[in-house]
């Protein structure tokens, strides 16, 4: 019964392709894939930007939304109706191919990212050995869309936002990729459903979740900066500033271009906390372990909208970074960190089981974090603001 | 240390998301056309002209003096004299508006034409409601549109409507006074207006 639960995605994967001819049933079975990841994330896609918005307006003391269906619960719907019946502009001097095919390069590569995240067990569309490597290869990639996105509607804020995000993404992607090798290196693999095999232990009913080792803290907080920045969500979201650049690098898309830039942003939210879910947080596995019966997928999207919950809380809560602040923050402070995590990871690996590995761990990870950060704040004139006026 | 400031903001927003679902005072947002808010009393949007008793054309306190069309910042007030004239509160008779238009889109809410009238005829509505589905014949006031009577006038701003009628019957008693006082003296002086005014002033 609760095996069935569990596997029953799965399940009914087995049944649809099972009702073709054997010649088909290979590719019949990667396009039921397919279609459930396209289908199911968009969808996922509306609800949270119909939640994000009344969270946000709860943080604001405020309502949000609520004219639109019960409780404003049809807002996606009529988002998704006046983005599709808008006029699609074009600037006149734009690129055309390019500007064109922007948004779907973003939407494809995105979407490429969720074949190798295991959202249960068994559940996982390509069960790559090099999972990891993967994913970030076609991570890398959303910067090569938002760049052509900027490039191509020449226009000078488009250009100024995609050189932000190229230069934000490209400083981060080097701690997402440093902070996430701390996994590889103690469980020993690139694939994604062995780093989640291995969290899937327990002891005294706790799971053995990466999270709760101090490299695993802290590459996770590592993690959670870089994937921040990485996805241009506040308080990482200069390159769409729109105090500064009218909306960045997406300031000359309209209609349903402009959707899609929309949906490739969430949905690379969607699976960078997927990704993060599993490094760290154990991905499918049951928080305790009397609870191992629940089906694991609930776990994974569970742990998903919990992250997805903290960008929002996040969004509502820091202000937008100034570019310096942003650059110096990702290599003198990040960046180190990512390092030194490195190490602590290796140390962790060779001093074997007992306690003397947590002190030690533990000592030289916050000994970093507060010295770098005193280093990093000393030069910061904390207090009132002064001004100078010209004379 | 690093980070602090970042926790602190997280309580705190935790704080006001929690809260909203908890405490009614939090939530300010007056949900407009089912929900409304009493307006304060100083409140002004836009004017309208003062009338007294019950014919809005007999009792309408503008003499068409033109001095708020000629203050008035944006322009919006436009006023064409009568040629005939009709006995005013004092029963003195005086011109009147034979057109007095004034143009929602235009008007600011400056209130200016209410400080410039000497004859407290041109007061602030506080109704807001002014959208209409035609942009140019309905956002355009008409002097029948703009006329409301001084009961009305009372119901939307008391304490400055009493402060008016006040003022009006001081001028009143004081004109009344004058006019006796010229009554009593006629016998040094007959002077041509003073038999026109003085029924006027006596017959109130």
């Amino acid at each position: 019964m609760f095996e069935t639960a569990d596997q029953i995605f799965v399940l009914l994967k087995h049944w649809l392709v099972g009702l073709l001819p054997m010649a088909l049933q290979p590719v019949a079975g990667v396009v039921v894939s397919v279609a459930a990841i396209v289908c199911f994330f968009p969808a996922l896609f509306a609800l949270t930007t119909v939640f994000e918005r009344k969270g946000l307006g709860r943080i604001q003391n405020r309502i949000g939304p609520n004219r639109t269906g019960p409780f404003g619960i049809l807002q996606p719907v009529a988002d998704g109706i006046k983005s599709l019946t808008k006029e699609d502009i074009v600037p006149l001097s734009a690129d055309g191919a390019v500007h064109f095919l922007a948004p779907l390069v973003l939407v494809v590569t995105v979407f490429m990212g969720f074949a190798v995240l295991p959202m249960g067990r068994n559940m996982v569309l390509a069960d790559m050995d090099a999972g990891l490597l993967f994913y970030f290869a076609i991570g890398a990639s959303t910067e090569l869309s938002v760049f052509m996105a900027g490039w191509s509607s020449r226009n000078k804020y488009s250009l100024m936002g995609a050189m932000r995000a190229v230069a934000q993404m490209i400083s981060y992607e080097v701690a997402l990729l440093l902070s996430s090798v701390a996994v590889v290196m103690i469980s020993g693999s690139l694939s994604l459903t062995k780093i989640v095999e291995a969290q899937n232990h327990y002891s005294y009913g706790l799971p053995h979740w990466y999270i709760f080792t101090p490299w695993g803290l802290a590459g996770f907080v590592m993690y959670a900066i870089a994937t921040t920045a990485e996805t241009n969500r506040s308080p990482f979201d200069l390159p769409e500033g729109e105090s500064e650049l009218v909306a960045g690098y997406h300031t000359e898309y309209s209609g349903f271009k402009f959707a899609l830039f929309f949906l490739g942003e969430y949905l690379a939210m969607f699976s960078i906390s997927g990704l993060g879910t599993t490094l760290f947080l154990g991905g499918w596995s049951a928080p305790f372990s009397f609870l191992t019966w629940v089906p694991s997928w609930f776990w994974f999207f569970s742990k998903l909208m919990m992250s997805i919950f903290v960008f929002i809380w996040l969004r509502g809560t820091l202000p937008r970074l100034r570019q310096d602040q942003l650059m110096n923050f990702a290599w003198k402070f990040v960046l180190p960190m990512c390092l030194l995590n490195l190490l602590v990871a290796g140390l962790w690996r060779f001093m074997g089981d007992g306690w003397l590995r947590w002190v030690i761990c533990s000592a030289i990870l916050v000994a970093a974090y507060v010295g770098l950060g005193w280093e990093e704040m000393r030069r910061m004139h904390i207090g009132a603001r002064s001004y100078r006026y010209a004379e | 240390m690093l980070g602090e400031g970042i926790l602190k903001g997280l309580a705190e927003t935790a704080k006001n998301f929690a809260g909203s679902f908890v405490s009614a005072e939090r939530m300010t947002t007056v949900q407009y056309p089912e929900e409304r808010i009493a307006p304060v009393e100083a409140a002004r949007v836009f004017p309208f002209l003062v009338y007294d008793g019950a014919d809005w054309e007999a009792g309408m306190r503008c003499v068409a003096c033109q001095i708020c069309e000629k203050e008035c910042p944006p322009k919006c007030i436009y006023i064409e004299k009568s040629k005939d004239k009709k006995p005013d509160a004092l029963g003195k008779p005086q011109f009147y508006p034979a057109k007095f238009d004034i143009d929602v889109s235009v008007c600011m809410s400056c209130q200016i034409c209410v400080e410039v009238c000497p004859f407290e005829a041109i007061k602030m509505d506080n109704e807001f409601e002014l959208a209409t589905d035609d942009r140019f014949g309905g956002l355009l006031q008409d002097r029948k549109q703009l006329a409301k009577s001084n009961e009305y006038y009372h119901t939307i701003h008391p304490t400055e409507a009493a402060e008016v009628d006040a003022r009006l019957a001081a001028e009143k008693t004081k004109a009344a006074a004058d006019a006796a006082a010229k009554a009593a003296r006629p016998p040094a002086q007959a002077a041509t207006p003073a038999p026109a005014q003085k029924p006027a002033g006596g017959g109130e």
